[in-house]
């Protein structure tokens, strides 16, 4: 019973979470709703029981990608409520098309179900629970079936990362900065030079 | 019970918030790629829905490599973004016509 209450209060949380990101007025109040809609998700994944998927999409999502999207709304100094000017224009059409996809989605849906051969089709069959835990699990054939994939998405993420810095790192020409170089091989002798001064002329 | 139809339908309307929000924020580029993480999101709810209920790991698997392309995705889309907003000064993504295109 606490299953199907949990389940529910999750599922319209994320929901709200989704809304509230897509209707929100303030781009930062956006991620705050979007964080709401992935740790409901993250709960919605724990109730299925796939614990290992639901710590990650807290840890790289509520904990990178928000944050990421939080820094790049506060760095861009932009005003947002003329960025949403034209929204009462687009509304009709983006109900339009959300309506028509949910209504395509729910046909599909609606009269879809398994093959009957779908259980001798599973690959990697989730062993007991009480036996091996997910995460285990999940390494198991991650580690091992999946090895070639696993290494291609590390290389996605450190093209990714390449790609980020290459495209936002500037050097900007207008700052004064420290040349070591030229600070090392300063030398007294050309640097200070003792002068006589002689007294009531100065130095003329 | 709480059954498969159920998580699909919350995939389902996640999925379509994402959509919905892609038209209705079609300047503000950031509220765009929030849109494209909640489709993501929705696509990993069905993913883990599949994978419990048919008792089969990959959907899970299957589920990392979505997250990992989906950080990329926003890890680079907001480097264009900053860099766009260097030159142009400016966030709007119907301006963008550099290339005629």
């Amino acid at each position: 019973m606490a299953a199907v209450i949990f389940f529910y209060l999750f599922a319209l949380l994320s929901i709200v979470g989704g809304l509230g990101t897509v209707l929100g007025r303030n781009p930062v109040h956006s991620v705050l709703w979007l964080i709401l809609s992935f740790i409901s998700a993250a709960g919605l994944f724990v109730l299925a029981g796939a614990e290992f998927v639901a710590m990650l999409l807290v840890i790289v999502y509520v904990g990178a990608v928000a944050v990421l999207f939080l820094f790049v709304v506060m760095m861009l100094d932009v005003d947002f409520s003329a960025l949403r000017a034209e929204t009462s224009r687009l509304l009709p059409v983006g109900l339009l098309i959300g309506l028509v996809i949910l209504l395509q989605l729910g046909i599909a849906f609606g009269d879809w179900h398994a093959a009957p051969t779908a259980p001798e089709l599973a690959r990697a069959p989730v062993p007991d629970a009480t036996l091996i835990q997910n995460t285990a699990a999940i390494g198991q054939i991650l580690y091992d079936e999946y090895f070639l994939a696993f290494q291609m998405a590390g290389l996605v993420l450190l093209v990714a990362m390449i790609g980020a810095i290459v495209l936002t790192l500037r050097h900007r020409q207008d700052v004064k900065r420290q040349n070591v170089m030229l600070q090392m091989s300063r030398d007294p002798k050309k640097a200070m030079a003792v002068i006589d001064v002689k007294p009531g002329q100065g130095l003329g | 019970m709480i059954g498969i139809g159920h998580y699909l339908a919350v995939g389902m309307v996640l999925f379509v918030t994402g959509i919905f929000g892609l038209f209705l924020n079609r300047k503000n580029v950031i509220v765009m790629l929030m849109s494209i993480e909640l489709m993501l999101l929705a696509v990993n709810v069905n993913f883990v829905a599949f994978s419990t209920f048919h008792n089969d790991l990959q959907g899970q698997v299957f589920t990392l490599f979505v997250l990992t392309v989906a950080a990329a995705e926003a890890a680079i889309g907001l480097a264009i973004l900053v860099c766009f907003f260097r030159n142009r000064g400016t966030i709007d993504v119907e301006d963008v016509n550099v290339m005629k295109g």
